[in-house]
Order: C-alpha cells, then sequence, then structure tokens
C-alpha cells in the first residue's frame, strides 16, 4: 500500500529507460539526496560529520569500486586498500609537483593512476580465477604499500612515508570546515554513485555480469575477457583511488602507506559482503554498517560501564564483530540490499498477502 | 658458494614451515572446498591455548593432549555453527565465513589467554646452530629449524598413511574427489567434515608450537597464514605434496631474493616477493604445480 507503481505507463523508450522508472522511487531519492545536502550539514554536530558521515561516504566509494569489480565483474580482489593509497599518494604528488593544481583534477588524477595500476595488477585476471586471483591480488596489496614506504620519492622524503594533505581549495574557497568537507565529499560520491549506477546497467555493466556469471560462454557469444576483465580493474581501481584521495584529504588530513594495510581491504570487502554484492545501494548500506559498528560496541561496552575489563573489551569487540559476520552470511548471504528489496516487496503488498 | 648453501639450506627449512600451515589450508580446501583463512588464527589459538596450560602448571605431553582436545572441539563447533548452516552457498561466502572465523578465534584466544607476548620453549631443542655442519662444510644449520624439518617429515607422512591405508583416510578422499557421489555411497559427510577440521586443527597445533617456539607466541602468529599462502597458490590449493613442494621453493626463494635482489631495491621485499613469485609463476600455470587442471565447458 505504501509503494505502489500501478497506473504508471511508460510510452517512451527513454521513459522505460531511465535510471529510476518507478516515480516513488525517484520522488524518494531526490528527498534523500536533497536531505542530505540541505538538512545534515544544518543539523549534524562536528563529530558525526567527521567521524561518521564523511568515513561512511569515502568508503562507500570504495565499496562501489570493490562491489564493480567483485559483484558485477566477478573477480574477487584483496587490494581495494593499496589502490585507495595509489589514489591518495598520486593526488598528493600532482597537488605538490604541479603548481596551480585544481584539487579536483588531482583526484581525478588520482583515480586515474590508481586506475593504470589495478590494470597492471589485473592482467593475471586473464588467466587465473577464483581464490588463485584473489591471492594474486594480495601481490598489490603488500608490494603497493612496500613501495609507497620505501621510495621517499612518493612521499616527499617524509619519515615512513607519512604525508599531509595540502588545503582543499576551489576556485579561491577553502574547505576547511567540517561541513565543506562534508559536502565536497558528497558531492563527489554522488556523482560518482550515480555514474556507477547508469555504467552497471549499461552495455559494459552486462558484459561484466555476462563475464561474471560465466567467463567461457561470455566468450563464446561475443564478449572479449581482456577488454571486459581489464575495464572492470580499470574502472574499479578508479573508484577506490578516489575514495583513497577524498580519505587523505576531506577524512584524515594525514595518512601513511602502512594506514591502508590488509585490515582495510578486508573491511571494505566486508561492507560489500554485508551490503550485499553487485548491489551499488548495498555499498552504502555496508559502509555504514562497518563503519557504524565499532562505534556502537563501543558505547554499549561504555554503557555496560566496568563490568567489562578494559583488556577484555576490545576483544569482545573482534569477538562480536566476527561473530555477527557470520550471523549475517547464514541468515542473509546477500547482504543488507537484499533485505530492503524483500522489504519493498512486501510494502508493495502489504496488507494483503498476495 | 658456501653462503649461497647456507641460505639456500636455510630458506629451505624455513620454508619447511611455510609448508606446515599451508598444509592446514590444502585438508580443508581438499574435502570441503572451504579457502579457511581462519588457519593462521587457529595457529595462534593453538599456540596460545598451550602456552596458556602450560602456564597453570600442566606437564608438556599432558598440555598437548588438553589443547589438541580444544582444537578438536573447535574445529567440531566451527563445522556445526558455520560451514553447516552454509551449504550449497558459493565459495566466497564461505571464504567470508572464514575470515569471519578469524576475528572470532583471535578475540576469543586472546580474551582467554591475554595478548601479551610468551615465549615457548621445546625441550631439548634450540636455536643454534649444529656443530657438526658448521665444523665439516663451514655451513650454519638451526639445530630448530632442522628439528622443524623433520616434524613436519614426519607429519606429512603420518597424513599420508592415513589419507591412504585407513577407512576413514578413504572416505576423506573420496568426499574430496566428489561430494555427491560419496554421499550416494553411503559416506557421512558431516562426519567428514568434522575429522577434517579437526585434523587440520591438529597441523595447526604443530605449526603453532613450531612457530610459536620460533617466534614467541604473539599476534604475529596470525599473519603466519599470508606467508602460506603464495606457497599454497604454487603447490595448488588440492594437493598436499604441493604444499610441501611449495614451501619448499617459496622459502628457499625468499631468502635468496631478500640476499640478492633485495640490496638492490633497498631490502625488506620478503613481504610481497613470494606473491609477486606466485603470480609469475601462475601466468605459466594457473592452477599451481599439484592443482587440478580445470577443463571449462559451456
Amino acid at each position: 500500500m505504501l509503494y505502489r507503481e500501478a497506473g504508471q505507463f511508460k510510452a517512451s523508450y527513454s521513459e522505460d529507460q531511465q535510471i529510476f522508472p518507478i516515480r516513488q522511487d525517484r520522488i524518494a531519492v531526490a528527498a534523500i539526496i536533497a536531505f542530505f545536502y540541505l538538512v545534515v550539514p544544518f543539523v549534524a554536530s562536528q563529530y558525526w560529520l567527521q567521524a561518521i558521515l564523511i568515513p561512511v561516504l569515502i568508503f562507500s566509494l570504495a565499496a562501489i569500486g570493490l562491489n564493480i569489480l567483485t559483484g558485477y565483474a566477478g573477480q574477487l580482489s584483496l587490494g581495494s586498500a593499496a589502490f585507495m593509497a595509489v589514489g591518495a599518494f598520486a593526488a598528493y604528488n600532482f597537488m605538490l609537483r604541479v603548481p596551480g593544481m585544481p584539487v579536483l583534477a588531482a583526484f581525478i588524477l588520482g583515480g586515474l593512476c590508481a586506475a593504470l595500476v589495478g590494470i597492471a595488477f589485473g592482467l593475471p585476471s586473464l588467466r587465473i580465477k577464483g581464490f588463485y586471483l584473489a591471492v594474486a591480488t594480495l601481490a598489490a596489496q603488500f608490494f603497493i604499500v612496500w613501495a609507497l614506504t620505501k621510495f621517499s620519492w612518493f612521499s616527499n622524503n617524509s619519515s615512513s612515508g607519512v604525508i599531509t594533505a595540502q588545503q582543499v581549495e576551489i576556485f579561491g574557497y577553502a574547505f576547511i570546515s567540517p561541513e565543506a568537507k562534508y559536502l565536497l565529499t558528497l558531492a563527489v560520491v554522488t556523482v560518482l554513485a550515480l555514474a556507477a549506477k547508469n555504467m552497471v546497467r549499461s552495455s559494459i555493466g552486462r558484459s561484466w555480469m555476462a563475464i561474471r556469471d560465466m567467463d567461457v560462454a561470455a566468450e563464446v557469444i561475443g564478449f572479449r575477457p581482456m577488454q571486459t576483465k581489464l575495464s572492470a580493474f580499470a574502472i574499479s581501481s578508479f573508484y577506490c583511488g578516489v575514495a583513497g584521495a577524498l580519505y587523505a584529504y576531506t577524512y584524515l588530513g594525514t595518512v601513511e602507506p602502512e594506514g591502508f594495510n590488509l585490515d582495510l581491504s578486508f573491511r571494505i570487502l566486508f561492507m560489500i559482503i554485508i551490503g550485499g554484492v553487485g548491489s551499488i545501494l548495498g555499498s552504502f548500506l555496508g559502509a555504514a554498517f562497518i563503519v557504524l559498528l565499532p562505534i556502537f560496541l563501543n558505547v554499549s561496552m561504555h554503557l555496560l560501564g566496568g563490568w567489562v575489563p578494559q583488556g577484555l573489551a576490545s576483544n569482545l569487540e573482534l569477538i562480536v564483530f566476527g561473530g555477527l559476520i557470520i550471523f549475517f552470511l547464514i541468515v542473509e548471504p546477500h547482504g543488507l540490499a537484499r533485505l530492503w528489496q524483500i522489504g519493498k516487496e512486501k510494502l508493495r503488498l502489504w496488507p494483503f498477502p498476495h | 658458494m658456501q653462503f649461497f648453501l647456507e641460505v639456500l639450506i636455510g630458506g629451505l627449512l624455513s620454508g619447511v614451515m611455510y609448508a606446515l600451515v599451508a598444509l592446514g589450508f590444502v585438508l580443508i580446501y581438499k574435502a570441503s572446498g572451504v579457502f579457511n583463512f581462519a588457519q593462521g588464527a587457529m595457529v595462534f589459538f593453538a599456540a596460545l591455548t598451550f602456552v596458556g596450560v602450560m602456564e597453570l602448571g600442566v606437564p608438556f605431553g599432558f598440555a598437548l593432549i588438553i589443547t589438541f582436545a580444544a582444537m578438536v572441539l573447535l574445529g567440531v563447533v566451527t563445522e556445526k555453527v558455520v560451514l553447516r548452516p552454509l551449504v550449497n552457498q558459493p565459495q566466497i561466502t564461505l571464504f567470508m565465513a572464514t575470515i569471519g572465523l578469524t576475528f572470532f578465534i583471535e578475540g576469543l584466544a586472546q580474551g582467554m589467554w591475554g595478548a601479551s607476548v610468551r615465549g615457548l620453549e621445546i625441550p631439548g631443542v634450540q636455536d643454534e646452530p649444529i656443530a657438526w655442519a658448521m665444523d665439516n662444510w663451514g655451513i650454519g644449520i638451526s639445530k630448530f629449524d632442522l628439528f622443524a624439518a623433520v616434524v613436519s617429515a614426519v607429519l606429512v607422512s603420518v597424513l599420508a598413511v592415513f589419507f591412504n591405508k585407513t577407512r576413514t583416510g578413504r572416505a576423506l578422499r573420496a568426499v574430496a574427489d566428489d561430494h555427491q557421489a560419496a554421499l550416494a555411497i553411503g559416506i557421512p559427510l558431516q562426519n567428514i567434515w568434522r575429522i577434517v577440521w579437526a585434523v587440520s586443527g591438529f597441523v595447526a597445533l604443530v605449526a603453532g608450537l613450531m612457530w610459536g617456539a620460533r617466534n614467541g607466541v604473539q599476534f604475529a602468529l596470525t599473519f603466519v597464514a599470508l606467508k602460506a599462502l603464495p606457497v599454497l597458490i604454487i603447490g595448488g590449493f588440492e594437493s598436499v605434496a604441493g604444499a610441501i613442494v611449495g614451501g619448499l621453493i617459496i622459502g628457499a626463494a625468499e631468502k635468496l631474493g631478500e640476499v640478492y635482489i633485495g640490496p638492490m631495491v633497498g631490502g625488506g621485499i620478503e613481504g610481497w616477493f613470494p606473491y609477486v613469485m606466485a603470480l609469475l609463476f601462475l601466468l605459466v600455470r594457473p592452477e599451481g604445480l599439484f592443482g587440478e587442471k580445470h577443463i571449462d565447458r559451456v
């Protein structure tokens, strides 16, 4: 009852093919976007903006990147954090070494550098599949972090590779306050998320899914595995790279290569698993879940007061985190996005059973 | 030449230690198709439990039995709580579940025994060069490394006998070959999985003792699993022999690479060198040395 598309007729192809074909969806998405642009910056506290909303947005972007590669093109990757690192360090170096570099252009160039690196490490995917490929992407993870630490040129000769992001300035306006940084992040994420949503329902997205479902069959009916797989690696790494640049410029400000370690890669992988593999919405839900969960656990530990000893608390967090992931996989292997889908189906018919 | 030999032998012996961890992966992958990322955490759990029990004043042999019982229990519970509900899910889901399991086991182990670094002594074995080899060939071979190699050799032969000569072992191989066919002839799949997890728990215990004695029992033990992954790639996920040979190759290549290539690029390459090597290796043989060749049909 809450949700009904009856009576909405499509009179032209373009109406049929639009990104949100149902009117309620369009209104809801517009309302959500308007809410996050117009309301949130004014009501959210500094803590919420800095510690929750900005990281959620950035991780959503990285999760979209990984989702393109793993969820849509079916290539399991454990190196997303490394591609974020490439994006962050490349953006930093463009800002540092090219005078008058616009910051948004630096983000894009950072993403492009990540895409190039992604293509290089994606080459083995033409030969190997499944877990062999997953382990192969670990090579990217370890090699890139090592190279960024080892060669001090990347970090302008700072000790142990720490870089401090330059001030973000667009057309003379300096993005210093959390609100401004939040809006900048939101703008980048909105554009890229909409682009991703469009990409996965266009021909390139369909070719990824064909390769994912069965690459030999896809090859037989005329998809080119090389172009398809490498484009998935490139675009996925581009998203991760831009997310990495944002991570350095709008979230942390100071990053080091070690910060982009395997743990971060796993967290991004968790996001898409819990959010939903092969779903753009799922990337957002998963990112929100994974960022909020430790905070929530922390707060609830705090509420329990002195009951939990300090040493146990962090271990309990690990246990609960691991347990929840297993629980989620057992209960809903297709993630939060699927739950949302089921809820929507139910609401369409409610209160009738059929 | 002497130096080269010393590095090579040191590498081969440490490769045996990698093989020990890789073996645990292979056992579970063979029997249930699960890529068990939690193997490293299991190694950590075993070593920590063993040291913890020892600290309570339990003698060595007895502590070994208690830890083994704990590992079997862990394996059985894992099978029941994690894997059984996830039967028929895609492999990536199972893989993710084992990553969740990794966090769980790490938290559990540290929650139970504390996070401090402990030493672990295996009686009668010290990490010192063998005097005889030093005198005669001028090559330093650590007693401890040699001991670890012998233990692994014994373990592998025991496993080989178990797999080839016992009824359970044959059932295990049948399940590994084809789940459905094994079920059809009346092999209880769940029992088999429980046994596999228990056996890999035992392998984790042995690996935990060796690595714990070498590096101290600490959180870093969980990273040992990451060292074992290139070994798996080179050897192939399905092959016990592959795990051993892969371990030897990786161990030797890692040490030689560190000594001969490392100085050219500034050192510290042992973190990624095995991976890049495994990657290059895969380009030639995508299924590893002894892995099963996949034939794709449309």
